[in-house]
């Protein structure tokens, strides 16, 4: 059922283009798309073989829309097979336009609504250190307009607060918060104690970097600046 | 016990903070989540078990959403506040951070519908019943008397799903025995007459002299369709009157489903859903005005029951 090859970054173009039927530029553009590869090629330590697993590493994509870099991804390491891309959004599909965690193994969260996966992550984070599990990472991604919620500054002042350096967030930065966030994104997780780090979205060394860098006692938010490709 | 209720503004509270202390002892999947209410009483508790206590502070949202976390990872969260910050205040995060999840969780209410009015509109919720029932899969509590928290706490504690309990100043006298699904207290022939939770008292009392079936529910989701069809058919009308002490005609529609192939008549008594006070007082104040009081529910009670019908 498995497949033991995975597939590599280049051949994501092809799996988006299962989804959306588009010919070349969308999926390079996806804002997601290097911190999602990053996080599964590097970082998190998980499998489709231990989705289960109770000391795997959490991913959650706290930011549900515009989930094609994310099945894309999933398919890439294994966690679904390429053919299920073609149903995407149809009913009875797993996939839809949000991502719904009862539907798809590897899938932590249901999301599409905003501002909900950071404080789920934080009673992850809670529920790990409840249990004595030091080892598994939660990670969760958020957009910088998805900050405008007054739930996400609820859980990010916890986070601080309680110390959770099981936690790591990271903020896809495409300036699209419509009143902005003056004195940059990092500055409110600084602030409430976190760790932080402002990195170009697209360097995998950059974000590979950033992820890995040692935050003992606090959290971790990794910030992805990611500039308007003109095309 | 005297020195006791003294002590104890909130009986029903005090046996759920007990309760649910002492369970954490011997159930290592508990975890308390709190926004600062009731967060005193739970210091005992915290001391013991310093990373299953959980106060987040006055965030509400963030309460609902670390509970859904914390049953990802497995555990059995329990979740405390007023009843309006509990339910109407994060109800998103109830429909999506617990049900869309597929997770479960206990709340556990205060405050419902109007227990101390002198803190006003903000402090009361006569919806949270019928706004819980906008999502399925909910059980939920409504003791009558704080002996029938325990029992009713111990079950929700053991078990995966979705919980609320929700607790009262207002109760009866004594408490009863069978909580779950309805019980029926008296045999009548004229209709039925379901009494949930605190307004058991009421209910009885006005029903002295009438010739009615009276089934008691502390547990109202599910609704215990079966009993309620039973007695009904029993009866010699299919008349119901519905006494709720959140707004009337909550569980209305689970009468009529229910009574679905039977022609049935339904009187809904609770709190009215074309008013809202702007009125302090005592509770007793509002259940004269919402026709929650002794006095209203007895002629509401007569008035479909002893006189004639066609």
């Amino acid at each position: 059922m498995v497949r033991t090859k995975e597939l590599d970054f280049p051949e994501l173009a092809g799996l988006f283009q299962r989804m959306t039927g588009d010919e070349k530029h969308t999926w390079a553009a996806a804002s997601t798309l290097h911190v999602l590869w990053v996080l599964y090629d590097r970082v998190l330590n998980v499998s489709p073989e231990r989705v289960d697993d109770p000391d795997r590493d959490r991913f959650l994509l706290s930011k549900g829309h515009g989930p094609m870099a994310f099945y894309a991804v999933l398919v890439a390491k294994g966690f679904l097979e390429p053919e299920v891309l073609d149903t995407w959004t149809e009913f009875g599909s797993p996939l839809g336009q949000h991502p719904d965690r009862v539907l798809v193994p590897g899938v932590e969260i249901s999301s599409g609504s905003l501002g909900h996966g950071l404080a789920l992550g934080v009673g992850i984070a809670l529920g790990l250190r409840a249990m004595g599990r030091a080892r598994p990472r939660v990670v969760v991604l958020v957009g910088d307009g998805e900050l405008d919620e007054g739930s996400n500054h609820e859980a990010i002042a916890l986070a601080g607060r309680l110390g959770l350096g099981q936690l790591t967030v990271a903020v896809i930065d495409n300036g699209s918060a419509t009143h902005g966030w003056p004195g940059g994104i990092a500055e409110r997780f600084a602030v409430e104690g976190w760790q932080t780090a402002t990195v170009d979205g697209r360097d995998d060394e950059a974000l590979h970097r950033a992820f890995i860098t040692e935050h003992a006692g606090r959290p971790l938010a990794v910030v992805a600046a990611i500039r308007q490709e003109t095309t | 016990m005297e020195q006791a209720m003294a002590r104890v503004a909130n009986p029903m509270r005090q046996v759920f903070v007990e309760t649910v202390s002492a369970a954490m002892d011997t159930h290592p999947r508990l975890v308390v989540v709190l926004a600062d209410i009731t967060a005193d009483a739970f210091t005992p508790a915290s001391e013991r078990h310093p990373d299953r206590v959980v106060n987040v502070g006055i965030r509400e949202q963030c309460m609902i959403g670390v509970a859904g976390g914390l049953a990802l990872t497995g555990l059995r969260p329990v979740v405390h506040s007023y009843a309006p910050f509990l339910i109407e205040r994060p109800f998103e995060q109830i429909k999506l951070d617990l049900g869309h999840q597929d997770v479960g969780a206990v709340l556990v209410g205060i405050g419902g519908p109007y227990d101390d009015p002198v803190w006003g509109r903000t402090h009361q919720a006569p919806g949270d019943v019928a706004l819980l029932d906008t999502l399925p899969g909910w059980t939920v509590h409504v003791p009558g008397h704080p002996a029938e928290v325990e029992p009713l706490l111990r079950s929700a504690l053991t078990g995966d799903g979705r919980v609320y309990l929700r607790l009262s100043t207002q109760t009866n006298t004594s408490p009863q025995p069978a909580l779950f699904g309805f019980r029926t207290l008296k045999h009548g022939r004229r209709g039925v007459v379901l009494a949930v939770g605190p307004v058991l008292e009421r209910v009885l009392h006005a029903t002295r002299h009438v010739d009615v079936t009276v089934l008691y529910a502390a547990t109202v989701r599910p609704f215990d369709e079966a009993a309620l069809r039973s007695a009904v058919l029993a009866a010699d009308h299919a008349d119901v009157a519905l006494v709720e002490p959140y707004l009337a005609g909550t569980s209305a529609h689970l009468v009529n489903a229910a009574l679905g192939h039977i022609p049935h008549r339904i009187r809904s008594i609770g709190v009215r859903r074309d008013l809202e006070l702007h009125a302090y007082g005592r509770p007793a104040d509002h259940d004269a005005v919402h026709g929650l009081d002794q006095a209203s529910i007895t002629a509401e009670i007569h008035t479909m029951f002893t006189q004639s019908t066609s």
